[in-house]
């Protein structure tokens, strides 16, 4: 993650918002904005890293966006291609299990049987709060 | 002839003509000898020699489990391996040894296969290259093959000898080089995309890809849920059987096996009637982009079953364009929400932040994943923004409903099996592939196999001809849902009539001439 101040004086050079266009939708509506890019490291809890990967993102969308010629009224989504199945349900048995310690070995950090995780409830600063990261 | 097939070394183990040591052995052997194809992430040398060793008191005491019973196999590095280091080729999982075994290299085991390590791939089997995973790339056999040696002597441009060498296609390409150079007789790969059928291709093997829902997925380290199937890599259709027939059926642990009693096909007729069969061939698939030679070869092929009186009709799979589209939709949203599992707690990559778990998590996917799982899942995040759902999401989602129906018109229309091309052209240099980033080939490369993955059909590469620069060129073959058998014995007839030419890499076959000369005596007896 880079400082917004880092991010916005990239842009610049581009002419403003226009360098980020989609070449294939010149309405934009695949415009990346600084929230949208928040918003997503946020979720995905992945950054993005660079201008490139904003570009790449906006280059995969673009490509995305070449299913709206699709007509598609009418047709139901589909999920698997086993949906005219029925799931098959086993008895509810234990069968296995009391595997703890193999389990708790692959872990980093852990304390008698529990996994050790940092505190919770603390929000990712937001972009302007951060230090820039180095690049990868 | 298919060199050493799985099938003839299974009958000289049983004749004793060679023991499961002596071919551990041979086999560990030549992998250290093509230690710099980097097939191979990790060699279980020691759990492959007890492997042996066990097999051979079966076979003293005459209790083979069967005709995998001492034969070596390997494992592309996203099965879980029990005590064996499991990767996916990415730093989230460098170091992870998984507690359990995928259900189908339990089945390879319970059938007495002996495990020879671990195969290369693109890093969460994200690539159609292998080239992108933390171990580097694969290189191709081929590339050392006196039968593309000899034709780059033609070349007067002819460079240092290893500067420009190919690549195996991908993602399983790790599994294809191993197979293609003789380290093992089987390997899995898994197929999401084309992942298996296109490194085949490329490496000049079979590689079948099941239906979806026949084979068990658990313990194969998921990409997308809805397309992932284990696959099969092979030097001969026969082969492919065998293993499909020991993987074959439901899994408790996989709620998306169906149940069906299944035919399971050990061995595979023999074709009888050419001549009732149906060959379809989708017009859609005939691209510009498609390299002469292949062309030229799948037109071949479709007058071959013509004059052997199969039927010969065009069929249209008219939303084949869509389907790249589609499929990189559906596939960056699973994606996102399956690496949503790697968050350094329970397993896998830590980083050393502690201030809080979001950052903890953020840094440890920074430092683990790629840029290209990364890239996926941004992409899969954004697809699944609540504003984006109906027309990213299920718009795919009833796209993909729309080229499913297409191979169901095309099946109904009463053709038996689709005969395509697998990939654009043969394998390329290295150096060429990496001028294009991996999602670009990806959408490239993967366009005649990844519509298969959508409607979850069984489909089948097979290795053709050699190109003008010596090397394999594969055509694939679709079937009918869980008509896998049907499948494999119209591309064994096929492979039949092709005879594909084996590899020639002769300073690494000299020593193992001995050996060779124990399957030859054995397939002779064969014959009786």
């Amino acid at each position: 993650m880079w400082s917004r101040l880092v991010w916005l004086g990239l842009r610049a050079p581009l002419g403003g918002r226009q360098g980020f266009t989609s070449k294939a939708d010149p309405q934009g509506s695949g415009r990346i904005t600084a929230q949208v890019i928040e918003h997503l490291e946020r979720l995905a809890l992945v950054d993005f890293g660079s201008c490139e990967a904003v570009a790449r993102l906006e280059k995969a969308i673009a490509f995305a966006d070449q299913l709206r010629a699709v007509d598609t009224d009418g047709v139901e989504p589909m999920e698997s291609v086993l949906e005219d199945r029925c799931l098959y349900l086993r008895s509810d048995n234990v069968v296995e299990g009391n595997c703890a310690d193999e389990l708790l070995q692959n872990s980093h950090r852990v304390v008698e049987e529990y996994f050790v995780a940092p505190p919770g409830n603390i929000s990712l600063p937001k972009l302007d709060e951060q230090e820039p990261f180095p690049h990868s | 002839q298919s060199g050493s097939s799985l099938r003839i070394v299974s009958a000289a183990l049983k004749q004793g003509q060679i023991t499961p040591t002596e071919l551990c052995q041979k086999c560990l052997s030549l992998i250290k000898k093509t230690k710099f194809l980097n097939a191979y992430i990790t060699v279980s040398e020691e759990v492959a020699l007890k492997q042996a060793e066990e097999s051979e008191k079966r076979y003293k005491n005459g209790q083979s489990l069967g005709d995998l019973d001492g034969i070596p196999v390997a494992v592309k590095d996203n099965f879980s391996t029990s005590g064996i280091e499991t990767t996916c080729a990415s730093n989230m999982l460098k170091g992870y040894i998984p507690p359990y075994n995928a259900t189908v290299v339990q089945k390879l085991l319970d059938q007495g296969a002996l495990l020879m390590g671990k195969t290369n791939l693109d890093e969460f089997a994200m690539g159609s290259g292998s080239t992108d995973g933390i171990f580097g790339p694969v290189k191709n056999p081929w590339s050392y093959s006196k039968q593309y040696r000899e034709k780059r002597k033609q070349n007067p441009h002819n460079k240092n000898e290893d500067s420009d060498w190919l690549i195996t296609g991908g993602s399983s390409g790790g599994s294809a080089a191993a197979v293609s150079a003789f380290t093992c007789y089987a390997a899995l790969g898994s197929d999401t995309g084309g992942s298996t059928r296109n490194p085949a291709a490329h490496c000049g093997l079979v590689g079948f890809k099941p239906s979806y829902g026949l084979v068990s997925r658990h313990g194969l380290i998921p990409l997308v849920n809805s397309m992932d199937v284990p696959g099969i890599l092979t030097r001969c259709v026969d082969d492919a059987a065998v293993v499909l027939g020991a993987l074959a059926g439901p899994d408790p642990k996989d709620s998306t096996t169906v149940h069906d009693p299944i035919n399971k096909p050990f061995m595979l007729p023999s074709l009888a009637d050419v001549s009732k069969l149906c060959i379809g061939i989708p017009k859609e698939y005939l691209i510009p982009e498609l390299s002469s030679e292949v062309r030229s070869l799948w037109s071949k092929a479709a007058d071959l079953f013509e004059s052997e009186g199969a039927k010969v009709l065009e069929v249209s799979l008219p939303h084949t364009s869509y389907s790249i589209v589609c499929y990189h939709v559906l596939c960056t949203t699973e994606v996102a929400s399956n690496m949503a599992r790697f968050d350094g707690l329970q397993y896998g990559h830590r980083c050393d932040i502690n201030v809080s778990t979001e950052a903890m998590y953020a840094a440890t996917r920074r430092e683990g994943f790629n840029d290209v799982v990364r890239g996926r899942i941004l992409s899969g995040n954004f697809f699944l923004l609540k504003e984006n759902y109906e027309n990213y999401f299920v718009k795919a989602q009833k796209v993909r409903r729309l080229i499913a129906n297409d191979f169901v018109n095309a099946f109904n229309s009463g053709v038996d099996v689709l005969l395509t091309p697998t990939t654009l052209s043969e394998a390329v240099p290295y150096l060429e592939f990496i001028k294009e980033d991996n999602r670009t080939r990806s959408a490239q490369d993967d366009i005649f196999t990844q519509a298969v993955n959508m409607a979850g059909l069984p489909a089948v590469s097979i290795p053709v001809a050699l190109s003008n620069q010596g090397l394999p060129i594969g055509l694939q073959f679709i079937g009918r849902a869980f008509c896998d058998q049907q499948l494999l014995t119209v591309a064994k007839w096929f492979e039949k009539q092709v005879q594909f030419p084996v590899i020639q890499l002769q300073e690494l076959m000299d020593d193992c001439s001995a050996v060779l000369e124990n399957e030859k005596s054995a397939s002779v007896s064969l014959k009786q």
